[in-house]
Parts: C-alpha cells; structure tokens; sequence
C-alpha cells in the first residue's frame, strides 16, 4: 500500500488524506465469508445509485463530501495473483488511472499484488484477480494457485492466459514450435474458477466493472446483490464453458448454431486482427489466432442477459458515479 | 413493452430536401448525424458506405456531410458496423463517435459498454446510436437471388429496394417497378434473424423506421439522455420537420402490431429451439 500512496500523491497532489485514512480502516475487512459480511451494510452514497438513474444524479455531489469521513471498513480485499503472463492485465487494471484510487479508496484493498504490494504470502482475501497461466514445471507457481484458491472467496481468472492459456500454450498465433508450450495450462485446469474475465487484455472499463460488481456483490444491499449477480453469472457461466477458447468457437457455437447476425464485434474485437468479414460472417484465421476467446465473450451472440442489458443506461451511470467520474 | 423504453415519439423528415433526395424514408439517420457532425456532438459515424459490389454496403467511417450523403439509403443485406468501431476511434482517432445499426448490432454496442472485455476506450466514445427498424436481414447472395432471379432486375440497374406493405420493391434507374410478396423473401431470411427479440432497436439512443409514419416520412423513438438532448437540439435547430404520432396514419398502433408480431414469432422459434432434438436443442444466447 505504501507504493500505491505514493502514486497516489504523484497523481492527484491534493487527496492524499484519503489514502491515509484507509490504512487504519484496513483491520476489519479480514478473510470475511460472503454471508456473514454482508451484515452491516452501511448506506453509503455510492451504493445506491445502482437502481435508478435518477438517484445518481442527485447523490453525485454529497457523495464527495462525505468521501472524506466515511469509514472505509466495509471494503472488500482484491489480490492480484502473477502466474505466467506479462503483467499486461494488471497494467489494464492500472490503466484506470484516477480510478484505480477511486476503487481503492472507496470499495476495496489490494492486499497482495507482486509489483504493488509489499506482501510476500498470499493471503486470505475476497477477490483473487489472477494474471497468467500455470507453469506445471514450476512447484512454487503450482502451490501459489492452489493457495490462492484456497484462500480466496472468488476467484477471478484475469484474462485469457488464466482463462485459456492464450500465448502461453501451443496456441499459433504466428509463433514458432517452441518446447516450453508444453508446460502451461489455464488455471482452470488446476482449481476451479468463478469469473472469467477474457481478452487479451482485458479492458480497464470491464476489470473495473468486474471489481465494483464484486464489491456489490459482497456488501451491497440486497437489490443490489440481485444486479451483481445477474452482471456476473455470464461470466461465471463462461467460467464453466471451459478452459479451451479459439476464434472457431464462434464457428462452433455462433454461427453452427444459426445465432450469427453478422455485426461485425469479433472483428473490432480480435487483438491480433485475425478476423475479417466475408459476406456477412466472421472469417478466422487460425494461425493468426493466439485463442484468447475475446471474440466469443464479446460476441452478442455468446450471451446476452436482457435483465442486465436493458437498464444499460441506468447501470453505466451508477459505475460512473460510484467512480466519481466527472470529478476528477 | 415490445417498443422497449423511450422518452418521446414522433413522426419527422429530414428539412434538408437534398438529403431527402436519395434517403430511404425521412432521411432522420442522415440529417441527425449531419447536425451532430456540424455541432462537434459526434467526430464521424459509423454508416453503411458504398461497397465494392452494388448493394453490398461496407463499413465507413464517415467524417464529413458529403461522405453521409454518400451513405443514405437502405441497402437489405448485412453490414457489419461494429467491426469500425474500434477502428473509428483508433486509426480515425475520433473522442465521439456516432454509429447507425440495426437492433442486434445496437445490443452488441450496449453490450460492448457493459461488458468491454476487448473494447478498450471504446464504450465511452460512443456518443450517439441510431437504431433502425428491423424484421430480418439477407446474406448478399441472398439478396440477389431475390432481385436478380425473383424481380429479373440486374443488381447494378436498381435505383432503390424497398420493403413495405407486404412487398418486396425494386425500382430501377429507369422508372420500372417490380414487386414480389414479402412472403417469397422469407426463405432467405439468415437464421441468425430468428432468435432477435428487438424490433425497433430498444436500446438505441434514437431508434428510427418507416413503419407508422406516412411515405417519405419516420417514426422516431428518443430513447435514452442523449438521444432525447441531441434530437431536441437538432429540432430547435431547425433540422427536422416534425408531427405528432398520434396525428399521423398508420402510427403507433402499426409499430406495435408488427413488433408484438416479430418478437413473438421469434419467441416462439427460440423455444423449438431448446427442445429441437432428442433431449437436445440448440443454444439459447439470452439464458
């Protein structure tokens, strides 16, 4: 946390108290069970703007005063956990910039981070983000996953190298035959994983989105453990899909299956520009694709929750006004 | 509920008469991105561009009138805009970004705010989504086997297509009309069309369609804060002429019918679907 200060006031100059006001909170939010925390919800500002647009507007501007006394006990703890990846994810995660503090000031507490944590064990924590495929040849990185599944209430597989092992693997992706392929598998061939969050990588709009729903989800009001739910289960749903991904699932389980309308996502949404369309169809180029399922997860097609999807707006601004955004 | 949540209704066209000239209604997708471009509200738009093949539409990025102008018209086969999307604000660099789509393309852009897992810096940047109107869609091929073999007209002879009142339209450059049943166009429909649950685009920022108003007229729909901002700013403005929709014939009562109709057809396809085989059925996206 003392790194995560520092930036803090390298950034922001003026909001330093903030930070400091965090660490003394910091005692409560210990390994707490999902039931059990959710006793002392207390009404904070930022929680309720989940339901109506309205209500947004109108908490926006006392939410800011408050920010400053507010007790910061209710906040949940994220870890995030380096398996073998390029720490791109995490730089996602950071590249939320004012809202990586916002997230850590108001919702929660990075407890364990390699590059921005001074934590050597892997603790007990709510939220387990883990970056990286599992290399099987190393026993250290084989019990640290087991670990952080043991220890954490939700785990999060950051995108597609804990997903599907993406360039980790013997994927193609226009790389050479290389030996060490062998040896790395997604996490979800070791533990099991609640969230999957793919792409390569994954924006900082969705692993924030992700955080706040989780957040709601653990210690929100009942209406609002509904929505988090109802964000996350497709996510979880993906979680159980597999451990396999490829630009041919939208093949196998789009188009094969009469869904495709031709919209043209998995093209803008491909990192490696392996699709292109032809006639209305996505056409895949297998050896470009690095299969990290960014496409499939996308696509309108894979799912589309209308639960969720229809109050896109009134959700957009709850997370914008629980970021403070605008205030910045 | 099959008209989703708006704000406001009404039946309008475009005031410019040189955009009306080539639109395939009231010429609203035009005219409101017109003004969005000249008022700074968008940078470019996403639109249906001439493609390489008559009738076969391509993605733009339009960032001038003129190239809009270059976009008007309906063209009935797909045209994958948000494969531009990222592209627009990347390699055009554009902060607001306008895009014109189908319902289905329109879930895909909400779905891409909420759940941006390979759209990064994109779902702020949407600035404003026209929706159309839509019953079902035709591959290219198809397409062509309805107008070349079904209406005997060339593809590259055809002046407008145009589907209402029952009918599939074609007319050509030179003033003949052909026509078939909208009942033969069925069989062409993509499958893909038969699970959309969305008629009038509901989650579009600005939905709009011919069906409801009189010819040469639109029925738009405002739906969210800012669509309802900018289309009462490009009334203000002067851009539209506009009447109530409850003034107008067919009006609302048509919108609904035909929605109500769609959706539940497609309901009713989506749950054959899931008991298609033998204890087996086909995937359900919205579960």
């Amino acid at each position: 946390m003392g790194l995560l200060s520092n930036l803090k006031k390298i950034f922001t100059g003026s909001k330093p108290e903030k930070s400091e006001a965090s660490p003394e909170a910091v005692i409560v939010p210990e390994p707490v069970m999902v039931p059990e925390s959710v006793t002392v919800p207390k009404v904070m500002p930022e929680e309720k703007p989940v339901v109506k647009p309205s209500d947004v507007k109108v908490e926006k501007k006392p939410e800011i005063q408050e920010m400053e006394e507010k007790p910061v006990a209710e906040k949940i703890t994220i870890g995030h956990v380096h398996m073998s990846g390029c720490t791109g994810c995490l730089v996602s995660l950071a590249d939320n910039y004012e809202g990586l503090f916002t997230l850590l000031d108001n919702y929660a507490d990075l407890n364990y981070c390699l590059t921005l944590a001074d934590v050597r064990d892997i603790p007990k924590m709510d939220v387990a983000l883990v970056e990286g495929s599992v290399c099987i040849n190393d026993p250290h990185s084989v019990e640290d996953i087991k670990k952080a599944r043991r220890n954490a209430t939700i785990v999060v597989a950051l995108g597609s190298c804990a997903a599907y092992g993406n360039i980790t693997r013997f994927a193609r992706g226009g790389q050479w035959n290389q030996p060490q392929h062998e040896n790395y598998v997604p996490i979800g061939d070791l533990i099991n994983v609640d969230v999957y969050l793919p792409a390569c990588p994954p924006s900082p709009e969705s692993i924030k989105n992700v955080a706040v729903m989780a957040y709601l989800l653990l210690r929100g009001s009942d209406e609002q453990k509904e929505l988090a739910a109802a964000y996350l289960k497709p996510l979880m749903d993906l979680a159980q899909r597999g451990t396999d991904a490829c630009g041919c699932d939208l093949m196998f389980d789009v188009i094969n299956q009469g869904l495709c309308m031709g919209c043209g996502t998995c093209v803008a949404t491909c990192p490696v520009r392996a699709i292109t369309m032809s006639y209305g169809k996505p056409n895949i180029d297998c050896d470009l694709c690095i299969k990290c399922g960014a496409c499939y997860a996308q696509c309108p097609r894979s799912f589309f929750n209308f639960d969720v999807m229809n109050q896109f707006e009134a959700i957009g601004e709850a997370i914008d006004a629980a970021m403070g955004k605008g205030d910045e | 509920m099959v008209l989703g949540n708006y704000k406001n209704c009404v039946s309008a066209r475009a005031a410019d008469p040189s955009i009306r000239s080539a639109s395939q209604d009231g010429g609203i997708v035009t005219q409101l991105f017109a003004f969005a471009l000249e008022e700074g509200i968008i940078d470019g738009a996403v639109v249906a561009g001439q493609g390489d093949e008559p009738y076969n539409p391509e993605p733009v990025v339009a960032t001038t009138v003129a190239e809009l102008m270059e976009a008007r018209g309906t063209r009935y086969t797909i045209c994958p805009n948000m494969s531009m999307i990222k592209e627009a604000t990347r390699s055009y660099g554009l902060d607001k970004v306008g895009i014109v789509g189908t319902p289905c393309q329109i879930q895909a852009i909400r779905k891409a705010q909420l759940y941006p897992m390979g759209m990064r810096s994109v779902g702020s940047k949407v600035a404003l989504a026209i929706g159309i109107f839509c019953m079902e869609n035709f591959s290219y091929q198809s397409l062509e086997t309805m107008v070349e073999d079904l209406c005997n007209v060339k593809m590259e002879s055809a002046a407008k297509m145009d589907i209402g009142k029952g009918k599939f339209s074609v007319y050509t450059s030179r003033g003949a009309v052909s026509q078939i049943p909208l009942k033969l166009t069925h069989k062409f429909e993509q499958p893909g069309c038969h699970v959309c649950l969305d008629y009038v685009a509901n989650l579009a920022d600005v939905s709009t369609g011919s069906v409801g108003s009189p010819d040469g007229w639109s029925t738009v729909f405002t739906r969210t804060k800012a669509g309802e901002t900018i289309w009462g700013k490009a009334i203000e403005a002067g851009y539209f002429e506009t009447k109530p929709i409850a003034d107008v014939k067919p009006g609302l009562d048509l919108v609904t019918k035909l929605a109500t109709e769609k959706i539940t057809k497609n309901q009713k396809h989506l749950d054959e679907r899931a008991t298609f085989g033998v204890d087996k059925g086909l995937r359900n996206p919205y579960i």
